[in-house]
């Protein structure tokens, strides 16, 4: 898997090794100095100031960190930077201009899924990367698919009804 | 919590360092009116353009406050609903809880306690700004009439309250308004869409944890591994050696312990210096819990009798009922963590003289007290921003404000640099707080119809309340025992007589706090669980046991259960095969809320097809957000019954890390369905946010026994 430009180090600094990766986040490009370690999750939250992306466990346990790299709903938390190679990443800042995204954004407004919404960028990237492969989810397939993420408000009824919403809405 | 009708004021005076000055007086000032004292200019602020900006004087964390204060104000102020804006208000007086006198959100309070003020606040500007327009047009105002942000006058001339707003505010403020009748009311009682949504869904809302400010650092803190524990001694040279580190310091934290601060860049950064820190701690002369020891105790405790919180009738009936006509239970719960998904942080910029802070807090008035302690401040030299909160459940609300305590601390050291302390998922599972680990020993005497004739309970569990000093304990411990360990038994609403119930105490070295719906978490499951099954002995169905066993005066069951029989008898009778249906029924802060679900079980695991729930809430603000908040709620309560629910003790070490060997209700756990019914009602508007999470466990087991037989009595619900 080839690890962008600079995909040599450019810098050490005591024991971590800093490189650059450019990387290309909802259709731009951006360059980034860091650890070739560092989750994508940090390069997005704390380099690129794109904190739609949210941490909550760090071990893809949870879900709330997920983007799509490639189009495949991912763990941003586990990736590290140096494995994202040239994969387009899309996060949830982008998803208004995304097809489906824009849908499913709508979806869970109409449906008011809601509640603290820390987890919810999570569940939408996963939804939209569910309704981009599978246009009508069986209950079984939203639950497969879902599963992985959680939501301490407990909104999982109301995902439901707007993954089932949004799924009508894309025909 | 605080859900007594207790009023507590907070104070601080700087003598000699802070004090903290808690008042405790009558209810009666609980029930007055809000107080004429809270400017208008202070919530509502009108732009030019508008739109219209309310002050929420909650933190919003999921439970919707942040739509529902602003329908309540602008449904009195006749405002255009599509220009309402709702903010988080930072801390300040003026938006201290107007019965407790502390900015706070918990116990479930904020739309009974601030209905009121939010109504008088929205009618006070009405009448400004309709005096205003109608000086101009010199009318009387009672000529005039209002809708949607709009003055029109009886010559049917109308007037924006954007272009009345700067004269308005420098009229008199009205010392007495004339309220909406409920049947004037066009947005309390509709479903309305929370305004945060949109936000919530593209990215674009700031939580705490999202803070960013000009040469932000970012530190975590490396915790002793049990509570107490100090830094005996430290090599930070590999930790140093990360770059973009900025400095390595031992700080104070809970409990008269050490940890060590790193400060760095980000966040990475800080976390692969903390990883290659190493730290050899002193753990000698601090209680090392373990629960199993703790299990073998707290059962010895709770054969024999302890500090008594109610004896009704005579207990000693019991003895003279034979052994086939008693239940004997004995009930076991764990501790249990809140997981917030966001997890805990705090922002502070320290500058000398002054400090500002940013802060996901459900306890703004004790947070900025505790910043400014540690830094030598007074609390109005701290500046103090309400973030949004990625869900709290009880997290953010411990009396000692650890989390702003350690934050501060480091803050101090780093002067002038703003400093983002974030704590780790696994920091957060591990770092106390936690619902206490519970233990309960009841036995039961079935008397005539299979009633109760007489009940003996024990309870044995840590009080998060006793030794927090006279304010706290003063308003909830009586007699030695904590209400909030008891509550949900003691005051149960079933008309027991001869009814005993008593409670150990015991200290543990284990922070313990509120979780969502506090002692009816485990008190609930209790007494639901022991009903059902008098009421399968009585061979009476379980609504009907419930209703004929409830005290004649408890009609916030009543009135849901009797909805529950209606709303459920379309399929209550009538599940498939291997399927059984549960009942459970709760009161709580004047709520009571019932519930029935159909279970069956799937690979081992209860799965829970629908839930129907019943709730008496008196009147319903946004009845979209109360549908929302039963569901999740319901949710919630399933922490308790998952597998990985759990927090366990070894040797004074916590067992779990993260969600790998913890997990809370995955969608799998949750049920598919749940459909939400309020009472109709025109009383004032009770809690909501706790209410419905004592009700799923025991409604579930109750199912599950129709199905297996057994009764379960220890959560988590490990095998069926």
């Amino acid at each position: 898997m080839g690890r962008g430009r600079g995909s040599l180090p450019d810098t050490v600094e005591g024991e971590i090794i800093v490189a650059t990766y450019a990387l290309t986040v909802n259709g731009r490009q951006a360059e980034v100095d860091v650890d070739p370690g560092t989750p994508l999750l940090w390069v997005l939250r704390e380099h690129l100031k794109m904190t739609g992306t949210k941490y909550g466990c760090g071990i893809g346990a949870c879900g709330a960190c997920t983007v799509l790299v490639g189009g495949v709903a991912t763990r941003s938390c586990l990736l590290p930077t140096s494995l994202v190679g040239n994969r387009s990443i899309a996060t949830i800042e982008t998803m208004a201009s995304d097809p489906v995204g824009r849908v499913v954004q709508d979806a869970w407004v109409a449906t008011d899924v809601v509640q603290c919404g820390y987890c919810q960028s999570g569940q939408i990237m996963t939804a939209v990367a569910l309704l981009k492969t599978v246009r009508k989810p069986t209950d079984a397939q939203i639950e497969q698919s879902m599963g992985g993420n959680i939501c301490r408000c407990g909104t999982y009824v109301r995902i439901r009804q707007a993954i089932a919403r949004a799924a009508q809405q894309l025909g | 919590m605080l859900n007594r009708r207790t009023f507590l004021r907070a104070s601080s005076a700087a003598a000699g360092g802070m004090l903290m000055t808690l008042y405790i007086d009558l209810p009666a000032r609980a029930q007055s009116p809000a107080s004429p004292t809270y400017p208008p200019e202070a919530f509502i602020h009108v732009r030019p353009d508008g739109t219209i900006v309310i002050q929420v004087n909650r933190l919003e964390f999921g439970q919707g406050v942040q739509t529902a204060l602003p329908m309540i104000l602008a449904d009195e102020l006749d405002a255009d609903w599509s220009h309402v804006v709702g903010e988080l208000a930072p801390a300040a007086d003026v938006y201290k809880d107007p019965i407790y006198q502390l900015q706070m959100t918990g116990g479930s309070i904020s739309v009974p306690h601030s209905f009121q003020q939010y109504r008088e606040l929205g009618a006070k500007m009405r009448a400004m700004l309709v005096a205003t327009a109608a000086d101009r047009w010199r009318v009387l105002p009672a000529q005039c009439r209002t809708e949607s942000s709009v003055v029109y006058g009886p010559a049917n001339q109308s007037v924006r309250y954007a272009d009345l707003a700067s004269d308005a505010a420098r009229r008199p403020v009205p010392g007495e308004v004339r309220l909406k009748t409920p049947s004037d009311f066009r947005l309390i009682g509709t479903p309305v869409r929370r305004l945060d949504s949109r936000a919530k869904c593209d990215g674009s809302l700031r939580f705490g944890i999202d803070v960013d400010l000009p040469g932000l650092k970012v530190a975590l803190v490396a915790r002793p591994p049990v509570y107490g524990g100090r830094v005996k001694s430290l090599n930070d040279r590999e930790a140093r050696a990360v770059a973009g580190v900025r400095d390595v310091f031992e700080v104070p934290v809970i409990r008269d312990g050490t940890g060590i601060a790193v400060v760095a860049d980000t966040f990475w950064m800080a976390k692969q210096a903390r990883d290659r820190l190493n730290i050899e701690w002193n753990l000698s002369g601090v209680e090392h819990a373990d629960t199993s020891q703790m299990q073998t105790r707290y059962a010895e405790l709770s054969r024999t009798t302890g500090n008594v919180a109610v004896n009704r009738g005579d207990a000693l009936v019991l003895d003279q009922i034979p052994a086939a006509d008693r239940i004997v239970g004995d009930f076991s719960f764990p501790y249990l963590a809140h997981t917030p998904m966001e997890p805990l942080n705090t922002t502070i910029r320290f500058d000398g003289d002054h400090a500002e802070a940013w802060v996901p807090s459900q306890f703004q008035t004790m947070d900025q007290i505790a910043i400014a302690e540690v830094l030598g401040l007074k609390p109005d030299q701290v500046t103090f921003h309400t973030e949004h909160a990625g869900g709290g459940f009880g997290r953010r609300t411990p009396l000692d404000s650890h989390v702003q305590r350690e934050a501060a601390s480091i803050a101090k050291r780093m002067r002038g640099t703003p400093v983002k302390v974030v704590w780790t998922r696994e920091d957060d599972v591990q770092g106390g707080y936690y619902r206490p680990m519970f233990v309960h020993h009841v036995e039961v005497g079935v008397g005539p119809r299979g009633m109760p004739a007489a009940w003996r309970h024990v309870i044995v569990g840590q009080s998060h309340i006793i030794g927090t000093g006279p304010p706290w304990e003063g308003a909830l411990v009586k007699k030695g025992v904590d209400e909030l360990v008891v509550e949900g038994t003691a005051d149960s609403r079933y008309a027991i007589p001869n009814f005993h119930v008593s409670a150990h105490q015991p200290t543990i070295n284990v922070p313990v706090a509120q979780w969502r719906s506090v002692g009816m978490t485990h008190n609930a499951f209790v007494m639901e669980t022991l009903i059902d099954e008098l009421a399968v002995r009585a061979k009476i169905d379980p609504i009907a046991y419930r209703l004929a066993l409830l005290s004649p005066d408890a009609k916030k069951l009543r009135n849901p259960l009797a909805l529950l029989e209606e709303k459920t008898k379309a399929w209550r009778f009538r599940v498939p095969r291997n399927h059984a249906v549960g009942i459970a029924c709760n009161e709580y802060h004047q709520t009571g809320v019932a519930c029935a679900v159909e279970v069956s079980v799937e690979n081992g695991r209860p799965r829970i097809h629908r839930a129907t729930v019943t709730a008496d809430v008196g009147m319903a603000i946004n009845p979209l957000t109360l549908e929302a908040q039963f569901q999740g709620g319901i949710v919630y309560g399933l922490s308790q019954l998952v597998a990985g629910g759990a927090i366990t003790f070894s040797d004074g070490r916590v067992d779990q890390r993260n969600f790998d060997g913890h997990a809370p209700p995955y969608m799998k756990d949750a049920p598919v369905a749940i459909d939400v019914h309020i009472v109709p009602s025109t009383e004032p508007p009770t809690a909501c946010g706790e209410c419905p999470v004592p009700v799923i466990c025991p409604a579930v087991v109750n199912a599950l026994f129709r199905l297996t037989g057994k009764r379960y009595r220890t959560l988590p619900l490990d095998s069926i």
